[in-house]
This record gives structure tokens, C-alpha cells and sequence, in this order.
């Protein structure tokens, strides 16, 4: 046993004067893989509960959250020395989850149970459980902290949680499946992918009505197969990156004029993606292929794949001073 | 803190969401009937039939749309009949449509045909959820019926395309002789044909010894005869006496069909595409792994369940145009969406190919192309089939 303690002493040393870090969750593996975004190699892999998903940091970056599905717990991990500090309560199969900015309470999708669980994570209570529709997955909170949002993949709707009350004050109908759901321009508006529907919806966030739908077509390839998940946007909220799933590229769409301007292959399944700190890079989890593959933002080229551990599925930014 | 107008803006959206759910308000009653069905009698008995086959799938189905409708001021009942080997499926049928002019049907393809032509289901939409039978996707087509089960020739479509991409090009089969395996081997060698394997001896299974004890001696020699092949096909509809054949044959040849590498619409080794949470919900509904029916029955009530949610109607003759309409997909846990084909009323779907123990390939097969969707690679596609009901 004395093995593993001087490999840990070792990476502490070494992670001291390292550059920043993408944490991959690897949904099969039971650990998450750390990228050191200067060498793009891994460096640290650290065990887990079973099937970790969802991953993010608290603001100040002192601790990761990491749902760890299969263990039905929401496991709050020391980044430094990769030591799990606590579970937090999270209701039955934790898959996804969303830190409010007010930096405390967690929103929590119960992917088997219907529900969103909100935790409070310095008194490590439920605050509440709200009913949602089947497999609720996506999730985000406005800037403002006012709205949560939960997407259910069977249900195929948007819950609109009033933050104050934890009550649903609308429920808006999408494509099938919805994955992951981001606020964007300052809260105005919500995005929602839909994976088996092949679309991203837009919704105005004062009326929380569609106002727009963005479609993907990538040559040679069925429409069926072109499935959006995860994305994120660039600095400013011009463009969005979206992973397209089983067609193994990254969209790039133009979140003024809600066109896709370009399509980049990377590995296969592509799921969810992180960038660094200045955006300048894109890392994506390609689940089949058990890898993240770079991608240049301003060239819009892929520079590199990392191999990871198996399936993985969620990233996280963390830097290191 | 919440501002006064933002607390207004959440009050109006209740208000908005709640006169929403008020106008759309919409109550959907669905009936599931089960002829039962005495099961012929086979070798083995490690496998019995669940009892609450398919009746658990619409359970789980009406679960998920209760849950959706609750979002829509939409409510889903359901009841079900389990009508006795003697019993009287027309008498129990008429007494469904007088509640409801939606019904899933877990019958064989001779009730569904009754089904179909009583009078009073000229307006309702039946589901078949439990006959494969090729006919009822052919010239025995009936417009009033959707087929959410795969048919006998989209299974054997799955394994055949399988076979070419592993250049198993050699085959021999093995059948019951009941008519269902008839039937089913008629399908494959037609299928075989189809995608151009070369098709060698078929021989009918005629054993009537216990194959617990005789296997070891028996198979080898019935199998001696077929000459040399790349797999050995199996057609036992009543999972009779396939079991016994793996590991017994003359030749040392993978076997498939209905033992081996089997041609599914669902099983429990499936968890790609999200089907691990279908998986667990079904579990722990019923207490066991979802089958084939389970799943065609749950596939029925969710299409009614996505075609109400999207239509906001109830009635036989909206439904069925939508879910007839390119606007329709069902999230069916098997990586793409799934639709009707328009030309017989069959629910696309791939086809899990499996063994045991795990998920094999899933069909389509890459590299299996067709211009409007690579799903009509398997089963009737529009030319080959003979049903014309549905083009007026």
C-alpha cells in the first residue's frame, strides 16, 4: 500500500507548478481522468463512486462535484489531493446537476426517479424535490439565480423552476430527448438540445416561448445519426460548439444568426465538451472511442486526441492557481 | 429577493400555463387485450413465459405518459382484458371499442385480422404488438392497425445483413415443424436469398426423444448431414428444442436464429442510447427483464402517449394521421428516432442482435444504405410490400 501514497505525494509536487486542467469523467471506468492542458497528457487518474457523469467545480474551485450515478450519491471531491471528502444526499441516481451562483445549492437531476433534487451544500441537506418529467437530464440556472431549468429525455419538455419557491412555473414542450440546457446573452435566452430530434431549441426566457430552431445536415451522414448533446459557447456568446453525438462531429453555430457555419470530425460519440480558460480550446469527451479530442477554436481544427478512460462522458475546467 | 415585477411575471406565466393546460385538456383511454395462449409444450422448461408478458410494458407506458400529461392538463387510463385460450376474442374486443377506439392488441395474426374487420373498429387504431407475421405487414395489411412489434422479416433482414458483413456467406438451417417455424424459416431463407448468401441444406427437426439426455448423441448426427456451412440457422418459434443445438453440431459452427446470435426487438443486454434507465424502470416495475412484447406494448402506448402530447387530440383518426406524418418520432431507446412506415403502418426500428450475455451488433449495419432511411434495409420496404390499403 505504500505505493499509491508516494505516487499521490508525487503528482502533489508536480501539480504545484503544472499548467490548467480539464477533469473527464469516464462513465465505465469509475474515475475521472486529469488533463494537463500545457502537455495535453494525462497526468492524474482518480477513483470515483460507480458510474461518474456530471462533473463541476464549486466558484472558487476548492472542491469538484461529481455525480456519481450508480452509487446514488453526489461525491465531494478534495481536487488537490483527489480525495473524496464527503457524499452529499442527491436523491436515486444522480446524473447531472447545476451549481447556482450563489455558490451553495446544487440542482440535481434523478435520471431514475422523475425528480430534481436541490441540496444545500454547506448544510449537506435537501432543501427540496421537485417533480419533473421521466429521466430528467439537463440542467442550468440563469446568471441571475431566478430560473433553474430541468429537461426530461422521455417527457421531452423544459421545466421552468422558480428558484424562490422551487415550484415549476412553465413547462415547455421540445424536440425528442433533450440532453443539456445552457443560459445565454445575459440570462435572455435559453438553449435546449434535443439528441433523437436532432435540434436545438431557442427560447426567449421572458415569454419561455421557442423562437428559434436550429437544425444540423452533415454530408454523407443520416440525418438520424446527427444527434445533439452537449455545448457550450465561446467568449461573448457568439458561437456555440455543439457535440453531435454518433456522428462524431462538433458543430459550430452562429448564436446570432443561429446558422452552423462549419462541422469538425472528432472522436466517436462525441457527448460534452469544456473549454480552457481563455476559450481558446475545446476538449470533447468521445464516449465509444475513449477519448477527448482538441479542438483549435479560432482555426476550428481538431489538434489532437487524449486517450482517457472508457466512456468518457462529462468535462470540467479547473486551474491551478 | 425577488422584485414585485418579476414575482408578476411568474404569476402571469402560471396564469398563461394554467389556462394552457385548461384548454388542452384532454382525457386518453387506452385498452390493452391479451389472448392467452397455451404454450406448446417443449423439452425444457428453464425459461418459462412471464404470465404478465406485455401487460407490464403497458403498465410502464401509461407510467410515462401520466407523468408527461401531467405537464398538459393530459390524463391516461388504462384497462386490460386477458381473454382465455376458450374465451371469446370478438365479444371481448367489441366490449374494448365500446370504452375506447384505442386498443393494443397482444394477440396472434388471426385475431388481429378479426380484430381489424369487426365493424365497430372501422374508426378505432389498433396496435399489434404480438404477432410477427410477415402477412399482416403484406397483402393482409388492414388500415386500421399499426405494428409496433418488429416483423419475422425485419429480424431476418438484422441477422442476414449481419452474416454479409462477416462474409458468413454459406448457410444451413434447422427448423421446427410447427407452423410458426415454418414460417420463420421461411422468412430467413427468403432473406438469405434476398442479400445474396448462398443457402444450403434445411432440415426439419422430427425428434420427439428428450434432448436433455440425448443431445450429445443425436445433434452431431443430424447435423452430419448438412455438409459444410459458415452458420448453422435455427427456426424453433417455441424455443423448443434450440437450446440443445449449440455445441453439438458435426461441424464447429456458430449457430443463430432462434438460439445464439439472435434477431430481438429488445433485451436486457441492450443499455446503449439510454436504454439502461428504460431497463431499470421496467425492472423495477416488474420485478424481471423486459422482452420483446413488453417493449412493443410500451412502444404502442407511448406513440399514442407522443402523438397526444404533440396534437393535443385524443381521437383514433388525429392520432393515426400523425403518427402516419414525417412530424412524428418516438425516442425508443435504440439510438435513432423510430416512425411508422406510411405504406404498411410497421414502427421502424433497428433490430439489437444478441446473445446471452451481451448486445452482438445492432442493425442496420454500417454500410447498409437506402435513399430514404437506412432502417427500410430491414423488413417490407415500400416495392417489396404487398400492402395497398394504405395508398388510398
Amino acid at each position: 500500500m505504500k505505493l499509491p501514497i508516494l505516487t499521490t505525494c508525487a503528482t502533489l509536487l508536480c501539480s504545484a507548478a503544472l499548467a490548467d486542467e480539464i477533469w473527464v469523467t469516464n462513465e465505465k471506468d469509475d474515475t475521472v481522468s486529469v488533463i494537463d492542458i500545457e502537455t495535453m497528457e494525462v497526468v492524474r487518474t482518480i477513483e470515483t463512486g460507480e458510474r461518474p457523469r456530471g462533473i463541476t467545480f464549486s466558484k472558487d474551485y476548492s472542491v469538484v462535484y461529481i455525480c456519481a450515478s450508480d452509487s446514488d450519491a453526489v461525491q465531494v471531491m478534495d481536487p488537490v489531493t483527489g480525495e473524496i471528502l464527503y457524499d452529499l444526499p442527491s436523491g436515486e441516481d444522480p446524473e447531472q446537476f447545476v451549481l447556482h451562483p450563489d455558490n451553495r445549492h446544487l440542482y440535481i437531476a434523478n435520471e431514475d426517479d422523475a425528480i430534481t433534487t436541490v441540496v444545500d451544500t454547506e448544510t449537506r441537506t435537501v432543501v427540496a424535490q421537485i417533480d419533473v418529467g421521466i429521466e430528467p437530464e439537463g440542467m442550468a440556472v440563469s446568471p441571475d439565480g431566478k430560473i433553474a431549468i430541468t429537461t426530461s429525455e422521455t417527457t421531452n419538455m423544459a421545466h421552468w423552476i422558480d428558484t424562490e419557491t422551487q415550484t415549476l412555473f412553465a413547462n415547455t414542450l421540445v424536440d425528442s430527448r433533450p440532453r443539456h440546457a445552457e443560459f445565454v446573452k445575459n440570462g435572455t435566452e435559453l438553449w435546449v438540445s434535443a439528441e433523437i430530434g436532432g435540434t436545438i431549441s431557442v427560447f426567449d426566457v421572458a415569454t419561455q416561448t421557442e423562437k428559434a430552431k436550429i437544425d444540423f445536415e452533415i454530408d454523407n451522414i443520416h440525418p438520424d445519426r446527427v444527434q445533439p448533446v452537449g455545448f457550450e459557447f465561446t467568449k461573448d456568446d457568439t458561437h456555440a460548439f455543439v457535440a453531435l453525438g454518433p456522428s462524431n462531429h462538433v458543430a459550430v453555430v452562429n448564436a446570432e444568426t443561429y446558422e452552423v457555419e462549419e462541422y469538425i470530425l472528432v472522436g466517436r460519440r462525441v457527448w460534452h465538451l469544456e473549454f480552457n480558460r481563455d476559450r481558446s480550446q475545446l476538449f470533447t469527451t468521445n464516449g465509444v472511442s475513449g477519448d477527448v479530442t482538441v479542438v483549435d477554436v479560432e482555426s476550428r481544427k481538431a489538434l489532437k486526441s487524449i486517450k482517457v478512460g472508457r466512456f468518457p462522458w462529462g468535462a470540467a475546467f479547473r486551474p491551478t492557481e | 429577493m425577488i422584485t414585485s415585477r418579476r414575482a408578476c411575471g411568474v404569476l402571469c406565466a402560471m396564469a398563461i400555463s394554467l389556462a394552457s393546460a385548461a384548454r388542452a385538456e384532454v382525457a386518453v383511454h387506452i385498452h390493452y387485450l391479451k389472448q392467452l395462449v397455451p404454450a406448446p409444450p417443449t423439452l425444457s422448461n428453464l425459461d418459462p413465459i412471464p404470465e404478465d408478458l406485455g401487460l407490464r410494458g403497458a403498465e410502464l407506458g401509461l407510467e410515462d405518459n401520466i407523468t408527461t400529461g401531467r405537464f398538459l392538463g393530459q390524463t391516461y387510463s388504462l384497462s386490460v382484458t386477458e381473454i382465455a385460450p376458450d374465451g371469446d376474442f370478438a365479444a371481448a374486443l367489441r366490449a374494448a371499442l365500446a370504452e375506447t377506439d384505442l386498443v393494443v392488441l397482444d394477440a396472434p395474426a388471426d385475431e388481429v385480422t378479426l380484430a381489424a374487420d369487426l365493424p365497430e373498429a372501422a374508426d378505432a387504431l389498433l396496435f399489434n404488438a404480438g404477432a410477427a407475421d410477415v402477412a399482416l405487414r403484406d397483402s393482409a395489411c388492414r388500415t386500421n392497425v399499426l405494428h409496433t412489434l418488429p416483423s419475422y422479416a425485419m429480424k431476418a433482414d438484422a441477422l442476414m445483413q449481419f452474416f454479409v458483413t462477416r462474409r458468413w456467406d454459406e448457410i444451413a438451417m434447422i427448423a421446427g415443424d410447427r407452423a410458426e417455424d415454418v414460417a420463420w424459416a421461411d422468412t430467413l431463407e427468403a432473406s438469405a436469398r434476398k442479400f445474396g448468401l448462398r443457402f444450403g441444406a434445411r432440415k426439419t427437426w422430427a425428434f420427439d426423444a428428450d434432448m436433455r439426455r440425448n443431445a450429445a448423441q443425436e445433434v452431431p448426427l443430424f447435423t452430419q448431414e448438412l455438409g459444410d456451412y459458415d452458420v448453422l440457422l435455427v427456426a424453433d418459434a417455441a424455443d423448443d428444442f434450440a437450446r440443445y443445438i449449440s455445441y453439438n453440431t458435426w461441424r464447429p459452427r456458430p449457430v443463430a436464429g432462434s438460439e445464439g446470435l439472435r434477431p430481438v426487438a429488445w433485451h436486457r443486454v441492450v443499455e446503449q442510447w439510454g436504454a439502461a434507465q428504460l431497463q431499470s424502470r421496467f425492472e423495477e416495475l416488474a420485478g424481471r427483464p423486459m422482452l420483446d412484447r413488453d417493449y412493443a406494448v410500451w412502444a404502442a402506448m407511448r406513440s399514442i402517449g407522443e402523438a397526444v402530447t404533440r396534437t393535443g387530440a385524443a381521437d383514433a383518426a388525429t392520432l393515426r394521421n400523425y403518427m402516419l406524418s414525417d412530424a412524428f418520432e418516438l425516442a425508443g431507446f435504440k439510438g435513432r428516432p423510430m416512425t411508422f412506415r406510411t405504406w404498411n403502418g410497421q414502427l421502424r426500428q433497428p433490430i439489437p442482435l444478441v446473445h446471452e450475455r451481451a448486445l452482438v451488433a445492432q442493425a442496420p449495419l454500417e454500410g447498409f444504405l437506402h435513399q430514404r432511411s437506412e432502417l427500410d434495409t430491414l423488413g417490407l420496404d415500400q416495392p417489396e410490400s404487398g400492402c395497398t390499403a394504405f395508398a388510398n
